[in-house]
């Protein structure tokens, strides 16, 4: 019997000729991510809970200051330091203030065929470059840096065929989250999600990290694309080299199968306070709005930039709107400055701030204050996600949270002139 | 097999770590800090009521989001001890499963159940509420393993002699 990608990289990982879903293997873990979210706490864990505590294999190891940098108070400084000092004692790869994690993984480390561990929930971006990424918490971070394994569930695969192509003024984002609505906030939950068809071919890397990114959101454990050649020119501009280009066989088994043509999707919101709450975006249009967000591991990348800056060139960010613009990366950001971008993003008025996760993780720059609204291209629009437990936010595309920011209120592009 | 008895208390569906603990609380020192504010943003009220023993019931999705280890821990710290949901999102439920916190998956008995309600949790064989008894899966027994020794970490030091 055939294998799905997933089932694929799980049994390369676990050294075995086969495995078929609801199988637990052993597995040896390739990569293993971890960001100031909760690296505090395995490391705690690590000095406290082990005898003799080593770490299996440093070269694996990719740690990443993203969330609250520059620190925003004593403790989080704190909790950087431990990191800091962590890392630089035991020689690990180590990134603060050069961009949020996903994005320093897509660009500096992930290979085809990889099975990585992050400790961070949207770690199935990887599979934009058909790795098998997901997310844990810190006590399975720790097992696996201390022991260089771990045991994975082989998960179901829903297989999302693509056809056609997004019509103009429509985004990766509002794909992504069309799916999410329709299979719900748990339509993924414990499995992965495939894409493929020719419709894959048409989207770029960056819609690609977009799509995958985002599926833990339906509660997938792991979001995959064949890496094909728009993948592997990515890696080789990127320097690397796959470690294995897996697709899935002919007669692999799909739990469920999805045909979507891209031409019939249309530029949607998700509305509060659930990610599935997916409605037309011409539907939220009027609501008023005081924030606007344009940056994070989903949506923060050069291309979604260049879509925010087309639209805004010529206009004003709205006086009752605060208009943040976070690129995703150091190596965003010098070429959103080198295009010129960001001086048409300062021209209009909006607050350009350094890579990291921003408001879209709600802790650090930008939270919102009780009763307001916010239009975000982050992750997540949970009650309380971005600041008071009273507050609101809608998630739609780079191009509808810049038209908003321009109207102050929710709309699409195409009612800016 | 053991059982426990504890109050219930009632939650929807798509309970997020969010919701569970919001992110502006993850800065304090330590679980007992942040436990004031479990659940704040959808009841502020809850994290004082809740009692040692008490079981929280809820619908489908809980801890959907973040892979942040602290909602499990904070649930366990209240005193939690067991969660009855009609289904967990995966991050959470291993989270859950290394840090020594019961779950357990029952589709029908969060739509007949009252908040205060007593209930009586017959692990891995049953729940029994009002007269009536709900059917559970066992969990399987490397899991169940790993639970009674108080999650992961202890479970390895426990199997490879060092406790």
């Amino acid at each position: 019997m055939g294998m799905t990608m997933a089932e694929k990289i799980i049994a390369a990982a676990a050294g075995v000729e086969s495995v078929k879903p609801g199988d637990i293997h052993t597995v040896e873990v390739d990569r293993l991510m971890s960001n100031d979210g909760t690296t505090h706490l395995t490391i705690d864990m690590f000095h406290n809970n082990i005898k003799n505590p080593k770490i299996a294999d440093v070269s694996k190891l990719v740690w990443v200051v993203d969330h609250n940098v520059p620190s925003d108070s004593p403790k989080t400084a704190a909790s950087h330091k431990k990191m800091r000092d962590f890392a630089k004692k035991h020689g690990i790869t180590f990134y603060e203030g050069k961009g949020v994690c996903h994005q320093i993984m897509m660009e500096h480390h992930v290979r085809p065929g990889e099975l990585i561990f992050g400790a961070d929930s949207h770690t199935c971006a990887y599979g934009a470059l058909g790795a098998f990424g997901t997310g844990v918490g810190c006590t399975d971070y720790l097992y696996a840096m201390v022991t260089g394994k771990s045991w994975v569930l082989v998960p179901e695969t829903l297989r999302f065929n693509l056809s056609g192509s997004l019509p103009k003024g429509v985004y990766a984002r509002d794909l992504i989250l069309t799916i999410i609505g329709q299979i719900g906030a748990n339509g993924a939950n414990y499995k992965a999600m495939e894409f493929g068809g020719e419709g894959l071919a048409a989207l770029t890397m960056s819609d690609r990290i977009a799509i995958c990114n985002l599926c833990v959101e339906a509660g997938a454990k792991t979001a995959l694309m064949e890496a094909d050649d728009t993948a592997l020119a990515y890696l080789k501009e990127h320097g690397r080299e796959p470690k294995h280009v897996f697709s899935s066989d002919a007669d692999a088994v799909f739990a469920k199968e999805y045909d979507i043509d891209l031409s019939f999707i249309k530029p949607v919101v998700a509305k509060p306070h659930f990610v599935d709450q997916v409605v037309d975006a011409k539907e939220c249009a009027g609501i008023k709005i005081d924030e606007a967000f344009l940056g994070s591991c989903n949506n923060g990348r050069l291309e979604d930039l260049r879509v925010g800056a087309e639209i805004l060139k010529g206009h004003k960010v709205h006086p009752l709107v605060r208009f943040l613009v976070v690129p995703a990366s150091n190596t965003v950001y010098r070429q959103a400055l080198e295009e010129g971008l960001l001086d048409i993003f300062m021209e209009a008025g909006a607050i350009v701030m350094n890579a990291n996760c921003s408001v879209c993780w709600g802790s650090c720059q930008g939270v919102i204050g009780e009763g307001e609204t916010l239009i975000s291209t982050g992750t997540r629009n949970f009650k309380g996600r971005a600041g008071h437990a009273d507050s609101y936010v809608y998630l739609a595309s780079a191009a509808t949270v810049t038209a908003s920011a321009i109207q102050g209120e929710i709309t699409t592009a195409d009612r800016i002139s | 097999m053991d059982s426990l008895k504890g109050n219930v208390w009632l939650l929807g569906d798509d309970i997020d770590t969010d919701i569970i603990i919001p992110t502006e609380y993850l800065a304090l020192k330590t679980v007992d800090d942040m436990k004031p504010y479990a659940f704040s943003p959808l009841r502020p009220e809850l994290a004082e009521k809740i009692k040692e023993g008490d079981i929280l019931v809820a619908g489908k999705n809980f801890g959907c989001g973040s892979s942040r280890e602290q909602a499990p821990e904070i649930i366990k710290a209240l005193g939690i001890k067991c969660v009855i949901a009609k289904s967990f999102a995966r991050i959470f439920f291993r989270n859950s499963i290394n840090n020594g916190l019961l779950l357990i998956e029952q589709d029908s008995l969060c739509d007949q159940v009252e908040e205060g309600d007593e209930i009586t949790v017959a692990i891995g064989d049953y729940i029994s509420h009002k007269g009536k008894t709900y059917p559970i899966v066992p969990l399987p027994d490397n899991l169940l393993e790993i639970i009674n020794a108080g999650g992961l970490v202890n479970a390895m030091r426990r199997r490879n002699g060092l406790v």
